[in-house]
């Protein structure tokens, strides 16, 4: 009569389809609240999924329904404790709370606020929308020289190395089976009979009779196992390898960072931000994402993570001293052939006299052939900001870069001053398509 | 409770709060037993599926039922119940059941032993009982062909979307599912559906749909006729007489008769008419179709407990819980959220049992015909079978309950400043206070009243539709524009929605939207 069913091993998830759906349809509204999410979390769980809430208005289901403060209700309810027949109960003011109204909060959510969770990788998707890596997709393209073998399959050719044991096993077996070749065991308890006959001293005819029999069947045997071989070329099977088109997977982000006095605690943490937007952004796009931090003051070295976020310097500020080390490290561990280059730069803008020159030179003969993408982040000062507002001017180091921004593709640059800047900028510097503006 | 039949040795069926497939097995037994053996029910073939809390939400989420056409609106749902869940601001259904033959009744795995016993006793047995046998489920519903149904629907939908794109799909859902509630039948029987028919139907009613749509056009009537002095009246009869007006099944109407929509589009509409239509029953017995099942449940359990087959802590884990769901706060309590279904309908219940065996005078005053009759299995029964809320309530709803729920009635005028009380539980209240709470219950006094009235076919084909305003009560405005709007996307022209007061014949309001076409010119 009853049927019992276990279906906690069924698939679950089943909604996830509607989930999408849900996300989809409240595009818009989850990504403002993403976006604003942003930029007042913190860089450690900037790229965390998390709980936001969007405005209740795009997604309603709205229904027919009886407006509760028109016309004349009746309702019936429990608990009565002090009310006799006839009472008169004022109306709250306005708004109507009374009894009319309790009705429809009731059925609606009440709250103007839709809450959920995203998770991170929703999260990221939402963050990440609009934005393009830029050359991407020629950087792949490019790439299709690099190939890696991939199994594909077996074939009758090939090196010994390659040679399918199980595969040529198999055939052997099934040859063997079939042309009926002899098998060892078989002759070896022939071999074992005439011993056994031979020991003998007297052999009656019958038994002499047989012996010869044996011999000639043993010779038999062994002319068959002779004409049939144990593994015949035939056999043979190798591993076949085809060469595939490997797009490029990896990708190397440079971090440079000014360090000398002039950058304050507050300006080494606005680049943080930016950097660590960047590599989220990176992770996504590429399989690998290899992190190098070169600060520098008058001279540059590669540091870890945590010198180069944390530790101070003193000294005056040379930018070609980064430039010349990136390009170092490039030529010794990064070539281009297999990495996706990366740079982001910040700075305060300070460089000594004369040496903004030597890094325009650089960039645009030997580093921004080799990037997909370098970013200059200049971070200002509030009043320096009200300074430069609205003008395409800047401090010493923007003034020399404008010159390579006007000329190629790579290249973009953008002011920062406060936190909040920090999401907008990054997005106008990888916005999709036409809408990127590469100088300010 | 009635003397236990049988006294059988006291052994426990479960002693832990540890479940197992045999355990189940046998509680399940020791339920069938009394409840068909003693209580005498009738019920469709059991089917009990162990789900766990995720897929118990997920069946929340697609209106309870194990398959279901994906849309927006129930991502949100589920979104919404997963969140307050995770947080602890909800608990769920120990058990969801479903109106199908079998009928499947889902089961949480994190639930205990006593808890599967009560669930299996309140779905299984309750629910199922009531759905073979309640005649609004008999009359409207096809439990054999439900899961088919909904098969078919899912499969369909999932087509359309490959086809036509999930947008254009969502599109229509949204604007049916805005008009769900219209979109019901409530008087007519609306016709069977058998299993694996319904791909047939579709391909049939593509053809007609098609020829009806010509109809449209050749049938106006010639122009001589229009010349004629009553031409304008004779016009709208004939037209509602050829599109079957007025119409209460709003998508019915838009199905067969919206000049714009493409087959498909209509095939969607009828899906979501008719899932509207599968549920309408259960909307109308909300509350005793729960009053059954946790009667049952409660007098199981008892009769266990009675028999030595569940210990006292087990007994004591599942009263528990069942106080816990037959709660009633009162209407100042930071918790009413209006009156429970589930403690209403287990009272009215029990209440009819003591009516039936210890009868008072007053009792028998108000109900002669079963007052001290002794055998509340068939007056039960018999209620079960041919009672929907609204009339059970206004039958049997005793002035001792009203006593006991303390219930009162509040009036509420527009027109004026104060709120009135207009009868509490006294003798001159009671007929009043179940008057009012039976109206309550009643489906189509509670939803707005809809109906297509007209279209103008020789002019700008605009659709009218006609809300009878009962008691000055209008349409919520803000919803009611938006949901006007979803019509007019269906129907292709401009609607026009007119709140008419029936009693006084005043037109409260009206509302117009533009065919979609015009809109995107302005």
């Amino acid at each position: 009569m009853i049927h019992l069913i276990d279906r906690r091993l069924n698939p679950r998830d089943k909604s996830l389809g509607n989930r999408q759906r849900f996300l989809r349809r409240a595009r818009k509204q989850i990504k403002e609240a993403v976006d604003k999410a942003v930029s007042e979390r913190d860089v450690a769980d900037a790229g965390q999924g998390g709980k936001i809430s969007i405005p209740s208005k795009g997604i309603t289901e709205p229904r027919f329904r009886h407006s509760g403060t028109s016309g004349n209700h009746e309702r019936v309810f429990p608990g009565n404790e002090e009310y006799v027949t006839g009472d008169k109960i004022q109306k709250p003011p306005k708004g109507g709370a009374g009894s009319g109204g309790k009705e429809a909060s009731e059925d609606g959510e009440g709250a103007d606020e839709f809450v959920f969770s995203l998770s991170r990788a929703e999260f990221l998707d939402i963050l990440f929308e609009d934005l393009e890596l830029p050359d991407l997709i020629k950087a792949t393209l490019k790439e299709t020289h690099a190939v890696k073998p991939r199994r594909a399959g077996y074939s009758n050719f090939g090196t010994t190395p390659n040679l399918n044991v199980l595969r040529t096993m198999r055939n052997s077996m099934g040859r063997r089976v079939v042309l009926n070749r002899p098998k060892a065991a078989a002759i070896k308890e022939l071999e074992d009979e005439i011993e056994a006959l031979q020991a003998k001293d007297d052999l009656s005819a019958t038994e002499r009779l047989r012996l010869a029999e044996l011999v000639n069947e043993i010779e038999d045997l062994k002319r068959r196992q002779r004409a049939i071989p144990y593994i015949d070329p035939v056999d043979i099977r190798y591993n076949r390898f085809d060469p595939q088109p490997e797009p490029k997977s990896k990708a190397v982000m440079f971090c440079l960072m000014d360090v000398s006095g002039s950058m304050g605690q507050h300006e080494k943490d606005l680049a943080k931000r930016f950097f660590i937007l960047l590599h989220l952004f990176l992770q996504r796009k590429y399989e690998r994402v290899e992190l190098v931090f070169i600060r520098h003051t008058h001279v540059a070295q590669e540091v870890d993570e945590e010198t180069f976020f944390y530790s101070q310097e003193s000294g005056g500020t040379k930018v070609s001293t980064a430039l010349i080390e990136m390009q170092q490290i490039i030529k010794d561990r990064f070539p281009v052939s297999d990495w996706n280059i990366y740079a982001a730069q910040a700075s305060d803008g300070d460089n000594i006299a004369n040496d903004s020159g030597v890094c325009v030179d650089l960039l645009e003969n030997e580093l921004l052939p080799l990037c997909q993408y370098y970013a200059y982040v200049e971070i200002l000062t509030e009043q320096e900001v009200a300074r430069y507002a609205g003008t395409s001017n800047g401090k010493e180091l923007w003034r020399g870069y404008q010159a390579v921004g006007e000329q190629s593709g790579k290249f973009a640059m953008k002011h920062i001053a406060k936190r909040s800047d920090i999401y907008p900028v990054f997005r106008e510097l990888f916005a999709k398509g036409d809408k990127r503006d590469r100088v300010a | 409770m009635t003397k236990s039949g049988k006294k059988t040795k006291p052994t426990a069926l479960f002693d832990s709060a540890d479940w197992d497939f045999e355990t189940l097995q046998r509680t399940y037994e020791a339920i069938e037993d009394i409840a068909l053996e003693d209580l005498g029910l009738d019920v469709y073939p059991n089917q009990i599926e162990i789900i766990s809390s995720e897929q118990m939400l997920d069946a929340y989420c697609s209106v309870g039922m194990p398959l279901m056409y994906e849309h927006w609106s129930f991502g949100k749902r589920f979104i919404h119940d997963e969140e307050r869940y995770r947080k602890g601001y909800q608990g769920l259904a120990y058990e969801i059941v479903i109106n199908s033959s079998p009928c499947i009744s889902y089961c949480m795995e994190e639930n205990t032993m006593a808890i599967q016993a009560l669930v299996m006793a309140h779905a299984a047995f309750g629910h199922n009982h009531f759905f073979k046998n309640n005649y609004l489920f008999q009359q409207w519903t096809d439990a054999e062909a439900i899961l088919d149904y909904l098969d078919f629907a899912k499969h369909y939908v999932t087509e359309c979307e490959e086809r036509h794109g999930v947008s254009a799909v969502e599109e229509i859902l949204d604007a049916a599912h805005a008009l769900m509630d219209q979109s019901v039948f409530r008087f007519r029987r609306p016709s069977k559906l058998k299993p694996g028919e319904a791909e047939e139907r579709e391909r049939e009613s593509r053809e007609h749909d098609e020829q009806s749509y010509r109809e449209l056009w050749r049938t106006l009537p010639p122009v001589d006729a229009a010349e004629l002095p009553d031409a304008e009246e004779r016009e709208l009869n004939a037209r509602k007489a050829m599109l079957n007006l007025p119409d209460e099944n709003i998508l019915y109407f838009l199905q067969k008769n919206s000049p714009v929509l493409e087959d498909w589009q209509r095939e969607l509409l009828r899906i979501v008419r008719n899932t509207a239509q599968y549920f309408y029953p259960q909307k109308q017995t909300k509350m005793m179709n729960e009053g059954c099942a946790t009667f049952v449940h409660y007098y199981i359990v008892n009769e266990l407990y009675d028999r030595g087959q569940i210990t006292e802590g087990a007994l004591l884990e599942i009263l528990h819980s069942h106080s816990n769901v037959v709660f009633q706060p009162n209407f100042d309590d930071r918790r009413f959220s209006g009156i429970n279904p589930y403690a209403l309908g287990f009272a009215m219940m029990q209440d009819i049992v003591r009516i039936c065996t210890e009868p008072t005078d007053e009792d028998r005053d108000w109900f002669p015909d079963i007052a001290g009759n002794d055998d509340w299995r068939a007056t039960l029964k018999d209620i079960w079978a041919n009672y929907r809320d609204e009339s059970f309530i206004l039958q049997y709803l005793s002035p001792k309950l009203i006593r006991d729920f303390k219930l009162f009635l509040l009036s509420d005028k527009a027109a004026q400043p104060h709120i009135s009380v207009d009868a509490i539980h006294d003798e001159q209240g009671y007929l009043e206070v179940r008057k009012a709470l039976a109206a309550s219950y009643d489906v189509t006094a509670v939803e707005p009243d809809i109906q297509i009235v007209d279209v103008d076919l020789r002019g700008d084909r605009e659709l009218v539709v006609r809300h009878s305003v009962q008691d000055g009560i209008v349409l919520d405005e803000k919803t009611r524009v938006d949901v006007l709007d979803y019509i007019g996307r269906l129907w292709g022209y401009a609607v026009r929605l007119e709140g008419i007061d029936l009693a006084t014949g005043r037109n409260p309001y009206t509302e117009r939207v533009e065919a979609p076409g015009e809109k995107d010119a302005a």
